[in-house]
């Protein structure tokens, strides 16, 4: 389980979390949505502590990492995994040195074994015969789905998504979709979801959580947050320009 | 806040801005002497950078390490000619090349070439989120990435040094006794003369303080990229004008020191 407490972080004069507090229940996918530049990102950044706050607590599971040294703060991501928002694929490396990469940084393993591994998380994935193109020859959607692999080879707990379906086609979203819903359910896996798209975050999501002003303002099960009468919540559902949300 | 008063609280924020970049240079040079004494090291990452910083860049250290040589030899001809000591040519310029124009140059190529590639691609990491996917990855991304760099930075420069020191010899070699028909004997005599070990080895001493200076500001600039492709370019442009400066201001202090 993971607990954000009393969460602050300003950059300069900008805050972006002003006392946020959020529980990610283990074993389900959370979905965090917000506006753009609403500070999602940060908190998910918070989550695995590459940003530390100014002040309050990250706990995974109960352990606060924002106290944490390096070396005490890498035993910790062992258990994470992270899909970043343009997949973040090493461009030194082909795809199949992408996923063996935790591997190869973190257990002894042979090279057979880890190559194994590397095949049947792609395949996890949807991907074959993939291996040896370099990261600059795959489409946008298979490079998510390989940031998706490398993200679960270490076979992790909890996996951060960050706007998966971002500038995907229709069809591209659907599919990353099923597949964090397939790999949840696989890997039994507790996943925290950004995401702007509405359709994706009451397909993929158990919880929601809308972030605004930098706090969590509404969260619950998607039929809660969609039956939410709160103005920004609905504002956002909708869409609409009209509401307390002010266009910048 | 008036005229004058502004112009000191600008001038104040100028200092403590670079005084603060300084030390934050610094902090990562050290962080980064600290991983390099932790082992496993990364032979493979340390190897390509040495390929990339060392062997990529000997074309060009050749060519200006000859060219440099040949310029020396043929200005410092027309100067000894005025009082017949135009057998001196030859140690002036393995001494000019020795001392000061090798490592010099060789770091000037070298910051040109590879310190503003490394600041590239470290910026273009940084603002592609791979840097923080090797954080995220519980892998330490000064061992992975500024560590290579600074070793290679450190052994490549002073071999350059020695093959440009070794070219520009020879090309004032060509132009003083083939072109312009100095004593090949003289030429040759008064560099064994004049030229000691320890002038070579200085020499590569201030390459590696040099090297080491490049890889270290070169990296730093990428490592703090922000902004995207504008971003990327700027964080190029202050790595090479950086290290420039402070190859030609350190140099100035070695040289103090050593000679």
């Amino acid at each position: 389980m993971i607990q954000l407490v009393d969460i602050h972080k300003s950059f300069g004069k900008q805050k972006v979390l002003d006392g946020l507090n959020l529980t990610v229940e283990a074993g389900m996918t959370t979905v965090i949505i917000g506006r753009s530049g609403g500070g999602k990102s940060v908190l998910l950044k918070h989550i695995i502590g590459l940003i530390r706050p100014d002040s309050g607590q990250v706990l995974v599971d109960g352990a606060d990492i924002v106290a944490m040294n390096d070396k005490d703060l890498n035993e910790v991501r062992k258990k994470f995994g992270m899909l970043f928002q343009e997949a973040a694929l090493f461009d030194s490396m082909n795809v199949a040195e992408n996923v063996a990469f935790p591997l190869r940084e973190h257990t002894k393993m042979s090279n057979d074994e880890i190559m194994e591994i590397v095949r049947d998380r792609l395949r996890a994935v949807g991907l074959t015969g993939v291996e040896e193109k370099m990261s600059s020859e795959l489409s946008g959607g298979m490079k998510k789905r390989v940031g998706l692999a490398r993200a679960l080879a270490m076979q992790p707990r909890i996996v951060l998504f960050d706007e998966p379906t971002t500038g995907l086609d229709p069809v591209m979203t659907e599919a990353i979709n099923q597949l964090i819903i397939e790999t949840q359910r696989a890997f039994n896996l507790t996943c925290v979801v950004i995401s702007h798209d509405i359709q994706s975050v009451f397909e993929i999501g158990h919880r929601v959580a809308m972030l605004y002003d930098g706090k969590i303002i509404e969260y619950g099960t998607p039929e809660e947050v969609r039956s939410s009468r709160n103005p920004v919540t609905v504002q956002f559902l909708t869409g609409s320009t009209e509401g307390p949300i002010q266009i910048l | 806040m008036n005229g004058p008063a502004a112009t000191v609280d600008r001038i104040g924020r100028i200092v403590l801005e670079n005084v603060e970049e300084l030390g934050r240079i610094l902090l990562l040079f050290l962080s980064a002497l600290s991983w390099m004494v932790r082992p496993p090291l990364k032979a493979r990452h340390i190897l390509k950078q040495m390929e990339f910083v060392g062997v990529k860049s000997i074309f060009v250290v050749v060519l200006t390490g000859t060219f440099t040589g040949m310029v020396m030899a043929l200005q410092g001809y027309h100067g000894f000619r005025m009082f017949a000591a135009e057998s001196l040519v030859g140690s002036t310029v393995a001494l000019g090349m020795t001392r000061e124009l090798g490592p010099v140059l060789t770091s000037l190529m070298v910051t040109a070439r590879a310190g503003s590639a490394m600041a590239a691609e470290l910026g273009t990491m940084r603002v592609t989120e791979q840097i923080d996917a090797l954080a995220v990855m519980a892998a330490n991304p000064v061992k992975h990435l500024i560590v290579p760099r600074l070793i290679a930075g450190f052994l490549m420069v002073p071999l350059l040094t020695v093959v440009s020191d070794f070219m520009g010899i020879i090309g004032g070699y060509f132009v003083g006794v083939q072109v312009l028909n100095i004593n090949s004997g003289a030429f040759m005599k008064n560099i064994y003369k004049y030229v000691t070990l320890g002038d070579i080895y200085n020499g590569m001493v201030k390459a590696a303080c040099f090297g080491l200076l490049m890889a270290i500001i070169s990296c730093y600039k990428g490592f703090n990229t922000r902004g995207g492709a504008e971003g990327v370019g700027r964080a190029t442009t202050e790595a090479v004008v950086l290290s420039s400066i402070s190859i030609l201001v350190s140099d100035y202090f070695l040289t103090a020191i050593m000679f």
